[in-house]
């Protein structure tokens, strides 16, 4: 810690005495060091999307049987850098009638909603970019510039496709919010504070064990939110080709591309910091290196996770995937909500604590796996009366003059 | 209180300059080739019909309204959650409440049908 | 001038060029996107102000909802692509001598305020360390929501408030014989 704190303190003198010799008024250091962290967090965030991105092909290939990127460098470390360099030489085409104004700022205006959300996130107990009292609301607004991104790229190419797959994307986006902003209650409610490095702190026990179920409704909206299969219907190929962003190309389609990367790896992160202890674990709090390694040893089986659903499990229509989130995500996490406030303010400095919470929420799964039970039985028994329908009869006139 | 914020502030342009850097050295160093069918609309190699815009469902819209509906309740939701060591248990009994008749909001959009992809 | 003036100018600049931006652009679309830097805007001044909350709830409720809400509203019943809509109508001159009445106002009531050529000075509150204000701030705040001697009733009808508006909204938008 001590080093950490002589560090920094070096590093002040220094700038005081290179704005002195510059004759610039010194209270300016501050404003040098912050952007110095700014600097260096966001060129963290962007340099990790070079090796997610090989990482992802990489276990992506091995699911399905195949070797993935080989050929450039050792274990094809290099291809990222490759695909870079191909994209930063393509044509950029503009498609005519294009709105060229938000056509250029919306892939930006992607990457800045996903980097924007690294700016709270404690890496170890001393070392985040900033620690403010509204984190975690902080990170769900952030993500409403993501939107707006999205909106302007489909409106802005001029293209059918762009446009209905914007306008899947928005509302599958902003359905999936309300559970995630519901279960993001859960750990401000649990930790006390809406400070990311507060909700770290606060969980000697992972809020996992107390909320499991919230953790993993929190894990799905956020898939939902990134847009990756089973929830990628923004981008289902058979049928609006590829979205939001099908008229871009270069190095445009590659800032989506990264934001997307970075999103996966940042709902990750998230999930790590807000369930499972974040930097939190043995000798952690003396050593800020170990807790950096502990975030991401945690993130990155979570990335796993992320890169596992996405080999292993097919798209969902889109009846389905907003019947699912407002039939059952948020009702449950309501639920949820209720349950965990009441029990944890009757059982507060309570050794029974952990165990009640964590019990209520396996009640509480118990009751919606029976409920569920009983409703699919219901349905099933629908379908059976249902009339079979003929093969081959014309259907009735009027309709075919309409 | 202000430091913290001058952090996100500067991370607001450094988050946009960083981004925007290889998109104009992208538009340095292209090759430029543009003709009438490369720029067209690109629809599967289907001439575009008419206009892009199209009656989109009233169903995207009615999402969107829940959603805003729920979003400024959650809100309130927060400081609560923040308070949680101060409040008596009925003041959490309160919030109860008041997510119940959230719940009722949505009890009412469910058995409504507006919830229904038709 | 210190930086703080500085920036303070720099966005109200930014809030009002793009507001003006919002009211004369034809394209609807447009003004939306604007609308959007403008309620941004607004986000910083809740910032220099030291309203953290307020300001991200005025990116979260405002760019976030009510934004996209609007945008969605004008894709689904214009034609996007169309820059034909009339800004301006036969009563842009009284809407104008209106305007300059309320802001003169403003500015006569807000003179005679002793306040308002002093400078605020940065928020603090006796025995709590300035690094745990905003946290003690959303405290109190969550606190005199549910407080009885305080806002509680306001609390609860805000919330009857909001699930009239839902009702309204599904009344008005949604229609079953579709």
């Amino acid at each position: 810690m001590e080093i950490w704190d002589q560090l920094g303190e070096w590093l002040a003198n220094l700038i005081k005495t290179i704005l002195g010799a510059l004759n610039l008024p010194l209270d300016w250091n501050i404003v040098v060091l912050k952007l110095i962290g700014v600097v260096t967090v966001a060129t963290f965030g962007l340099l990790l999307v070079i090796l997610l991105t090989w990482i992802e092909r990489k276990v992506a290939a091995r699911f399905q049987d195949r070797f993935g990127p080989n050929r450039a460098g050792p274990f094809g470390l290099l291809q990222a850098i490759a695909d870079m360099i191909k994209l930063i030489t393509k044509e950029d085409i503009t498609p005519s009638g294009a709105d060229k104004i938000a056509f250029n700022i919306a892939p930006i205006l992607g990457v800045v909603s996903v980097l924007l959300i690294w700016a709270v996130i404690p890496f170890s107990s001393v070392w985040f970019g900033t620690e403010i009292n509204v984190g975690v609301l902080y990170i769900a607004a952030v993500g409403s510039f993501g939107v707006i991104s999205i909106l302007m790229a489909g409106w802005s190419s001029n293209n059918k496709y762009a446009l209905l797959g914007a306008f899947r994307s928005v509302a599958q986006l902003v359905s999936y919010e309300v559970p995630l902003f519901l279960t993001l209650l859960v750990p401000v409610l649990l930790g006390r504070t809406m400070g990311v490095n507060g909700i770290v702190k606060a969980q000697d026990t992972w809020f996992v064990i107390l909320a499991p179920l919230p953790a993993l409704i929190f894990f799905i909206s956020s898939l939902a939110e990134i847009g990756r299969t089973p929830f990628d219907l923004l981008e289902a190929e058979s049928e609006i080709v590829a979205g939001f962003h099908i008229e871009y190309s270069g190095m445009k389609y590659a800032m989506f591309m990264a934001g997307e990367f970075l999103h996966a790896f940042t709902i990750a992160v998230l999930t790590a910091i807000l369930f499972f202890g974040g930097w939190q674990g043995p000798g952690a709090a003396e050593f800020p290196l170990l807790g950096l390694i502990y975030l991401f040893a945690k993130s990155f089986v979570f990335y796993f996770l992320v890169i596992w659903i996405r080999t292993t499990l097919p798209r969902v229509r889109i009846d389905h995937m907003l019947a699912f989130n407002w039939k059952f995500l948020t009702p449950l996490s309501l639920v949820l909500l209720m349950v965990t406030a009441l029990l944890e303010k009757a059982f507060e400095a309570d050794a029974l604590r952990i165990p009640v919470l964590f019990g209520a929420n396996l009640l509480v799964l118990i009751i919606t796996v029976q409920i569920l039970r009983i409703v699919s039985k219901r349905q099933q028994r629908e379908l059976k009366t249902f009339e079979p329908r003929p093969v081959a009869v014309p259907p009735p006139a009027e309709e075919v003059s309409a | 209180m202000l430091d913290n914020w001058l952090f996100i502030g500067l991370f607001v342009l450094i988050a946009a300059v960083f981004p925007a850097t290889p998109i104009l050295i992208n538009y340095f160093i292209i090759p430029r080739k543009p003709n009438s069918i490369k720029q067209d609309t690109y629809e599967c190699g289907v001439e575009t019909v008419g206009e892009t815009w199209v009656q989109f469902k009233v169903q995207y819209y009615i999402y969107a309204l829940v959603f805003l509906i729920f979003d400024v309740e959650t809100i309130f939701l927060y400081p609560w959650a923040v308070a949680f060591d101060q409040l008596a248990f009925f003041a959490v009994v309160e919030g109860v409440i008041f997510i119940l008749i959230l719940g009722a909001g949505l009890v009412y959009a469910w058995r409504k049908g507006a919830l229904e992809w038709s | 001038m210190t930086a703080l003036q500085v920036i303070f100018l720099a966005t109200a600049a930014m809030i009002l060029f793009s507001a003006w931006m919002v009211v004369t652009r034809r394209n609807l679309v447009h003004a939306a996107l604007y609308l959007v830097l403008t309620l941004f805007g607004v986000a910083v001044l809740f910032v220099l102000l030291e309203a953290t909350f307020l300001a991200v709830v005025q990116v979260l409720i405002y760019i976030g909802a009510i934004a996209i809400l609007m945008i969605f509203a004008i894709m689904l019943t214009r034609r996007v692509a169309s820059d034909d809509t009339v800004v301006a109508n036969h009563n842009a001159g009284w809407a104008a001598m209106l305007a300059v009445l309320v802001f003169s106002s403003l500015v006569i009531i807000m003179g005679a305020w002793s306040q308002f050529t002093t400078f605020a000075s940065p928020l603090t509150r006796p025995g709590v360390p300035s690094n745990e204000l905003g946290q003690e701030i959303v405290a109190e705040l969550g606190q005199s929501l549910v407080d009885p001697d305080a806002y509680v009733i306001p609390f609860e009808v805000a919330s009857v408030l909001l699930l009239a508006a839902l009702i309204g909204a599904i009344v008005v938008a949604w229609q079953k014989d579709k």
